[in-house]
């Protein structure tokens, strides 16, 4: 790096040449009025309407075809023999991958000390909650009679019947429910010191009201600030494998069924990355246009999004690897189905996929993000977030679809096309977590406060302080 | 929270984390127990300065790891072994490998759920009402950008005038009584 532009460039720290991760002269004053500001302002952003319309309007149209599917049944969809497992499962999978970005950022970079994830980690995580209530929804009207989902759960009933536990179909249930509430759990104690920010901030009464009923009365004692850093850490330690696991028992889903395609080891760890790959993706979709409209690039940083670009890359080249061993094994196993599906997967008549997959989540973004210019290019990041996110849809789309569409049998062999009710409760999911996280923006501090503090140069005890020896004053 | 009358404490404000640790510590040394700091982040070395190491968190979050692990595995051999016995491809009714994973499950979420509940209850929230916020400066600074130290009047060494000095003798920039 040339020290010219060290010089003229003040988001570089002229100590590493990297990008800071905080723009420097901010201090605890000016970080709570910036964030708190955008909460309690009383003017809403225009912009912010025309958004809220948008993901509204989205969020009806899902209301009106998930009507529709329980007036009339799964049968309104493009599912059909053979391929019992459409959208709903693609987008259940994609939605739940997205959010584990958010998990990964909360508690696997907080369990590496990984400063810089302090700007990003709330609105990651509320983007994984966000993502979970899109993700969970497709299981349970999938189901054809979702006012009898809850027989999946282990109550004691009249009929006697409970649950088998042998199905990765229960362990999803266990699963996603748990991620689930400890995401919201995570997600609501971050914002429990943030909310007292909020409530000795507002001027107005009834958010006074609010926002201190859900700060709980935190007043920031250290003997509770102790107390709440072991909870965060250990919250955080547990949602790791929790994060691990989710993937894991989605992938078995696929995995123990014996369909060429499905029924291989390498699926675990390779939905895991895929996960993360599409979640980073989905962070950089929500990050770029919320630094840019809410003026917050002094606190999320060209470092972030480089430092973004870095993880996408090596869980880019996970998934590369999980394409690769797929491709090997068809060959190595010697089996004529493996073989025979992997050729259908790349030439049969649903080949344009598997192309789109390759281009998007392989060709364009393993290439370009090796480069540190590329990767701090704003609109770059942006068009590669977008690049890998339908990427991802289609990876989940090849593997449901592909595998199901030309088994064993050629006689049973169909072909699956989705029907409009399909793509509006898929698009119809989108609008609902564009309008959820819209809200998210507009009534909760999207950037933790305190712990934006922490980093702060101002929160350093200065040097080793000893107490005297003898009490000089007062008693 | 009981109702009192009375003074509940000296509030001493700083305006740099390092002042906060420089006079909790010398209180603790001159004696002084009954003493809370309030910053806006966590700073380690003020719950060092009054003397806190007893945290309960870390045991409250085994217990209840173990008991949702111990709750799970239990309910599944009870259900597949004798309330509901199915033979699903002649596998064994107690087939516990498959029963790992709603076990493991369950000892996240009850792990979890114990760390946050019990970290609230073992720091007394929610609590709707507290002294401090009567004090006029607690809400301006205590959650944004100063720290403070407080005195509290159960302390056997408290006297209002002389507490008073001493706060004063750490330059705070103020030092307010606080009532119940």
């Amino acid at each position: 790096m040339p020290t010219s532009e060290l010089k003229d460039n003040p988001m570089l720290d002229p100590a590493t040449g990297e990008y800071r991760v905080i723009a420097q002269g901010q201090t605890f004053k000016s970080i709570t009025v910036k964030i708190a500001g955008i909460v309690l302002t009383p003017d809403t952003p225009l912009g912010w309407f025309a958004l809220f319309g948008v993901g509204g309007a989205g969020a009806t149209m899902l209301l009106v075809a998930v009507t529709w599917l329980f007036l009339k049944g799964t049968g309104i969809w493009g599912v059909t023999q053979p391929v019992a497992w459409g959208f709903a499962i693609i987008n259940f999978v994609w939605w739940i991958g997205i959010g584990h970005a958010g998990t990964l950022i909360s508690a696997i970079l907080l369990l590496f000390k990984q400063g810089w994830r302090n700007s990003i980690n709330r609105f990651a995580e509320a983007m994984t909650i966000f993502a979970v209530v899109c993700a969970g929804m497709f299981p349970l009207i999938h189901v054809g009679r979702p006012w009898l989902a809850y027989w999946m759960l282990p109550y004691p009933s009249t009929m006697n019947v409970w649950p088998q536990f042998r199905s990765p179909l229960m362990w999803d249930v266990f699963a996603v429910s748990t991620y689930a509430t400890i995401s919201v759990v995570f997600w609501y104690i971050g914002m429990v010191p943030d909310f007292g920010t909020m409530r000795d901030r507002s001027q107005n009464k009834v958010a006074q009201y609010l926002y201190g009923l859900a700060s709980l009365g935190w007043r920031g004692s250290v003997r509770h600030w102790v107390r709440y850093e072991t909870a965060s850490l250990l919250l955080a330690g547990l949602a790791t494998p929790l994060v691990l696991s989710v993937h894991t028992v989605i992938s078995f889903d696929f995995a123990v069924a014996i369909l060429p395609g499905w029924h291989t080891t390498i699926f675990p760890p390779y939905f895991v990355a895929g996960a993360i790959y599409s979640g980073f993706a989905m962070v950089l979709t929500l990050a770029i246009p919320l630094r840019k409209f809410y003026h917050l690039e002094a606190l999320v940083t060209e470092r972030h999004i480089d430092n973004m670009g870095k993880v996408m890359l090596a869980t880019g080249f996970i998934v590369a690897y999980g394409y690769a061993m797929e491709v090997f094994m068809a060959w190595y196993s010697a089996s004529h189905w493996e073989a025979f599906m992997m050729w259908n997967r790349m030439f049969g008549p649903m080949g344009w996929a598997y192309g789109v997959l390759i281009t998007c989540n392989l060709a364009i973004p393993l290439t370009t993000l090796w480069s540190r210019k590329l990767r701090t290019s704003i609109p770059f990041m942006f068009f590669i977030s977008i690049v890998v996110n339908t990427g991802m849809w289609f990876e989940r789309f090849v593997i449901v679809v592909t595998s199901l569409y030309r088994d064993f049998l050629p006689s049973s062999w169909g072909t699956y096309r989705a029907t409009k009710w399909d793509y509006m409760i898929y698009v119809g999911t989108l609008g609902l977590f564009t309008a959820l996280f819209l809200l998210f923006v507009r009534f909760l501090p999207m950037i933790p406060m305190s712990e934006i503090r922490m980093m702060l140069p101002g929160a350093k005890i200065g040097h080793k302080i000893t107490p005297k020896a003898t009490a000089e004053a007062g008693d | 929270m009981p109702a009192r009358e009375g003074t509940y404490g000296l509030l001493a404000e700083f305006d740099t984390p390092s002042d906060l640790v420089r006079a909790a510590q010398q209180a603790r040394h001159d004696g002084w127990r009954r003493m809370d700091c309030y910053t806006p982040y966590p700073v380690e070395e003020a719950a060092e300065a009054i003397g806190f190491h007893r945290n309960k968190v870390p045991l409250v979050t085994l217990v209840g790891g173990l008991m949702g692990l111990a709750a799970m595995f239990l309910l599944e051999t009870w259900i597949s072994v004798l309330a509901y016995p199915l033979n699903i491809a002649g596998r064994p009714t107690y087939s516990w490998p498959a029963f790992i994973v709603p076990a493991y499950e369950w000892t996240i979420l009850f792990a979890g759920l114990s760390a946050a509940f019990g970290m609230l209850a073992l720091n007394g929230l929610p609590a709707l009402y507290h002294p401090l916020f009567n004090a006029p400066n607690f809400r301006d600074g205590a959650t944004t950008d100063k720290f403070f130290l407080c005195l509290e009047a159960l302390d056997p060494k408290f006297n209002l005038v002389e507490a008073r000095a001493y706060l004063e003798s750490f330059a705070p920039v103020s030092v307010v009584e606080v009532e119940y």
